[in-house]
């Protein structure tokens, strides 16, 4: 069985979507504080878990790196993150970006939540923990969010 | 992913999500998304290729060019998996003590891995055991599979954890079995096909379905690209 068809098999799972498509303006790109929230169930201080249906999340410092990848599902490829963790976590090339002047800088601060949640409604993440990781990104006066999946 | 970028641009933030699975993000609609037909844990595409990275950024960045949403685009190239091509790894000999075989394989894999871990600084594995536990776990995999109950062979966490730390082993020593960066699921496909470890985890997801030890357990324990029955009968 091919990934392809695993995404197939997935594409049948439920999502939720907000009555109205909520949208904000950004700064241009060059003036924007970039930060990632990625929902591969990272985590840092070598803690490689993190259990089924947990909708809480990871405040990760990029200048530490260290990241672990901890996410319950088994249904994708790991190699290519412990080869490179840009293919999840691009580090590197928003730095790089920053330093070109695409972005206008990247934030110290970055965000995991962990995918593949059974509650296809994400209650929680939608009322409680979404907020909150949003707030500790705007406190870090971020403009823009890469979101990456796994 | 779509719903947790609404949530963030709610909040007020701009957001560009990556999609792996389009019809995920078709239906949770976040502002902006760019669909990638890339394998379920590459959202970048490429590993160790910082040239198609950046292409990959630079067109998610574009999105928030738009004025108005949901805005959803599709990235012109697409990568596949390598499933159905397992690595081609030359394992080391095994451990020669009297252990179980599949224990002593992993034995003879720990300075590989260990190679590996030096080379990429990173590993996967510790959900419940060090990968220095690993081989020993793997003999309790291996009573299961012959007919023991799984409930009373001293497995010191959930199958499903131990499942993965003893696959993510085995894929992190591939790592330096392998000349340059393996496609995706390659690696897997050479632990459950090739390796007497995958054989052990496969007979073992049978006999707990058949212990009904719950469908968490069996679901989980192995990919589901890699669900078989080495006795015959094979996925599609």
């Amino acid at each position: 069985m091919s990934d392809k068809v695993v995404r197939k098999m997935l594409s049948r799972l439920e999502g939720y979507s907000f009555d109205e498509v909520p949208w904000v303006s950004p700064k241009p790109l060059s003036e924007c504080r970039v930060a990632v929230v990625t929902t591969a169930g990272l985590n840092q201080e070598g803690n490689a878990d993190w259990n089924p249906g947990d909708q809480g999340f990871t405040v990760l410092s990029g200048k530490k790196g260290d990241f672990t990848l901890g996410h319950f599902s088994p249904n994708f490829d790991r190699t290519g993150w412990v080869v490179d963790s840009n293919v999840v976590i691009p580090l590197d090339r928003l730095n790089e970006m920053a330093a070109e002047g695409k972005i206008g800088s990247v934030s110290d601060t970055h965000i995991s939540f962990m995918g593949a949640q059974p509650d296809h409604t994400l209650e929680t993440i939608r009322l409680d923990t979404g907020p909150a990781a949003a707030k500790v990104l705007l406190e870090e006066e971020v403009d823009v969010v890469l979101l990456t999946p796994v | 992913m779509g719903t947790l970028a609404s949530v963030f641009e709610q909040s007020g933030l701009a957001t560009v999500a990556i999609s792996i699975i389009r019809e995920q993000i078709e239906a949770t609609q976040p502002p902006r998304a760019l669909h990638c037909e890339f394998p379920l844990g590459r959202p970048l595409g490429k590993p160790g290729d910082s040239i198609f990275q950046h292409q990959v950024l630079d067109a998610a960045f574009d999105l928030l060019k738009a004025e108005s949403g949901p805005v959803l685009v599709d990235y012109p190239e697409e990568i596949n998996d390598d499933a159905d091509a397992p690595l081609s790894c030359t394992i080391p000999p095994a451990d020669d003590s009297d252990k179980h075989p599949a224990e002593a394989e992993a034995r003879g894999l720990l300075p590989v891995w260990r190679r590996s871990y030096e080379k990429y600084g990173r590993t996967t594995v510790g959900k419940v055991v060090t990968p220095e536990q690993v081989p020993e776990i793997i003999t309790l995999f291996a009573r299961i599979a012959d007919g023991e109950d799984w409930t009373s062979v001293g497995l010191p966490g959930d199958p499903t954890k131990l499942g993965a730390d003893i696959k993510n082993f085995y894929e992190e020593a591939s790592l330096s079995l392998s000349d340059g960066v393996p496609g995706a699921r390659q690696a897997e496909t050479w632990f459950v096909t090739q390796t007497k470890a995958g054989d052990v985890i496969q007979r073992a997801r049978i006999a707990l379905e058949k212990q009904e030890a719950g469908s968490y357990f069996t679901t989980y324990i192995l990919p589901m690209t890699q669900v078989r029955d080495p006795e015959g009968d094979s996925n599609d």
